[in-house]
């Protein structure tokens, strides 16, 4: 038997006063899966996922969360998920343990299991220390942290992540992906919107790329990357005058156009083999470069090339 | 999945919601402010302003003064759950409720029902600060305690009107500023500092078709006369119904925000 798939998404659509927010969105995403939602701000991706997560109705289309639609059985599908928001859906005015007993109450939880559950929440997200002061006092990670243990109350098959790293310094940022590594080791189901490439890069076994409301592309990073294909060069000449005849060589050389831009030149290699003889035959010509990159293609390039000329 | 989950019930969402509450208020204690400076601010104010020109003499218009003044009090603090329950829904957190499996009333109703506190504050202050002030009713404690308790249902209900103004406003200070003109208005234009005799007849015309004006009046029997008159069901029958039509409007304008 084939297992249902933790999202279906089909023919989504939302406007917004006659303006198009999401454009017809279809994707299903498999159990145990770590799917990414990836764009430029205002691309549609938050939009997207609040109708995923039955916070927003849609103009058109339907979501199955685990085979269940979000509007005609919504209150099930929302007891299959755990929400962590963009903004921090934890009460500002009150200490970490509170919002995690008052939201396992809300969850349904007695109050001596809701009890347990907060000390295992508090423990497992080294919040104990703090577990009693006033959320003013946490830093943006603390927050996190805590926005994201209280998703994880019900131990939920599946989570939503609406961007989990915007907003915090680099060494919290990975620590927030080794704790998103975590539940997918876990089992857990996890589709995330970002708007940085690494991080769909590092979490995400699919990436869809999004924008201006239109799913552009899907696959996975790899597939991504292969659709662009090669490696990037880019050099400095160091004298105007050699430039001309740089590019010339080159073109001869890689069958390929070359990208000027002033004093640097930019290429792509299908293979990396092509290195050595390009830059000895420069060498030879007596041209000097200087500020010499080598780049395996990344989902920067993906997302450039998907989206270029059209922001 | 072993973390074992029941349905949560209505009530039981409620009481946790109206907890939770309890609790954002028990870390702010200054909530508290407007409901115990304003009574006082204005009893004062009032009393010794007007007392001699209206009544003659301070102590004589205490028994008019007291309870507008309450209903006034209640009023204002019946519309700060308005704007409360609009920066609540702004910050962030709503979303997590809704997407909750939970009754979709359970965040209103326990914002509302944690608001009684306030409510009851705003009472003692104000029937306190009426004492202090030489007021003594003649219907004794028991029939104080039993206005009092009308003062806060008619609050509590009155609280659902401004819950559904800060549902279908902009912002919070929209619904602050829109609120203080309905309550000025609606306390101005009635008997909650004098006698209507003195008005003119369109101005009698206005006060009697104001719903506070009887509000007020019954809180008046019920003091000067210690027993539940026809106007006191009347104002209970008002509270009551003004719940029974606003409740489900607001839990609407809560799930059309959408």
């Amino acid at each position: 038997m084939e297992a249902v798939n933790a999202i279906e998404v089909n023919h989504l659509t939302k406007k917004f006063n006659n303006k198009i927010a999401v454009d017809d969105i279809s994707f299903n995403v498999k159990q145990g899966e770590v799917f990414g939602l990836l764009g430029p701000n205002g691309a549609g991706k938050t939009t997207t996922l609040r109708m995923m997560t039955t916070l927003l109705k849609a103009n058109n289309g339907n979501v199955k969360i685990f085979g269940h639609d979000s509007v005609k059985e919504g209150r099930l599908a929302r007891s299959m998920f755990g929400l962590t928001g963009q903004y921090a859906s934890v009460d500002e005015d009150i200490s970490a343990r509170e919002n995690l007993m008052i939201f396992s109450r809300l969850n349904g939880l007695s109050r001596m299991e809701s009890k347990k559950r907060t000390q295992e929440l508090l423990a497992e997200f080294s919040l104990l220390n703090s577990a009693d002061k006033p959320l003013k006092d946490f830093s943006g990670g603390m927050r996190r942290r805590l926005d994201l243990a209280v998703s994880l109350i019900t131990r939920p098959a599946l989570i939503f992540l609406d961007e989990p790293t915007t907003g915090l310094d680099p060494r919290t940022r990975t620590q927030m992906w080794d704790t998103i590594r975590k539940l997918v080791k876990q089992g857990s189901t996890i589709l995330l919107t970002t708007q940085y490439l690494d991080e769909a890069d590092q979490l995400a076994d699919r990436i869809a790329v999004i924008d201006h409301g239109k799913l552009i592309k899907i696959g996975t990073p790899e597939e991504l990357k292969q659709e662009i294909g090669g490696t990037k060069l880019n050099f400095t000449i160091d004298r105007y005058s050699q430039i001309n005849t740089a590019t010339k060589l080159m073109t001869d050389q890689l069958g390929e156009s070359i990208n000027r831009n002033d004093k640097q030149l930019s290429a792509t290699l299908n293979s990396i083999d092509q290195l050595a003889p390009l830059l000895s035959t420069l060498h030879e010509a007596q041209i000097t470069i200087s500020n010499l990159t080598v780049q395996e293609p990344s989902l920067d390039d993906v997302f450039m090339n998907l989206t270029v000329g059209k922001n | 999945m072993d973390v074992q989950t029941h349905r949560g019930n209505l009530i039981m969402n409620t009481a946790t919601m109206a907890y939770r509450n309890l609790l954002k208020t028990i870390h702010n204690p200054d909530q508290f402010m407007d409901v115990i400076i304003q009574p006082i601010m204005f009893m004062l104010m009032f009393g010794y302003l007007f007392g001699g020109a209206i009544s003659g003499n301070v102590k004589s218009y205490l028994p008019t003064i007291v309870p507008g003044i309450l209903i006034q009090t209640m009023l204002s603090a019946a519309s700060g759950s308005g704007s409360q329950i609009r920066e609540d829904l702004d910050s962030g957190v709503f979303d997590r409720f809704k997407s909750l499996p939970m009754a979709h009333i359970a965040p209103l109703a326990g914002q509302l029902f944690a608001d009684i506190l306030r409510l009851v504050i705003a009472t003692i202050t104000s029937l306190s600060a009426g004492f202090v002030m030489g007021w003594r009713p003649a219907s004794g404690f028991g029939w104080v305690v039993v206005s009092g308790l009308l003062a806060i249902f008619t609050g509590w209900a009155i609280s659902w009107i401004f819950a559904l103004l800060g549902l279908l406003a902009k912002s919070a200070a929209s619904v602050q500023s829109f609120s203080l003109m309905i309550m000025l208005t609606l306390t101005f234009l009635s008997n909650a500092f004098i006698p209507i005799k003195t008005l003119s007849k369109t101005m009698k015309f206005i006060v009697y078709m104001n719903p506070i004006t009887y509000v007020i009046t019954a809180i008046r029997q019920i003091l000067s006369t210690g027993s539940w008159t026809h106007e006191a069901w009347l104002v209970l029958l008002f509270g009551i119904g003004i719940v029974v039509v606003f409740a489900p409007l607001t839990v609407w304008a809560y799930n059309r925000n959408n």
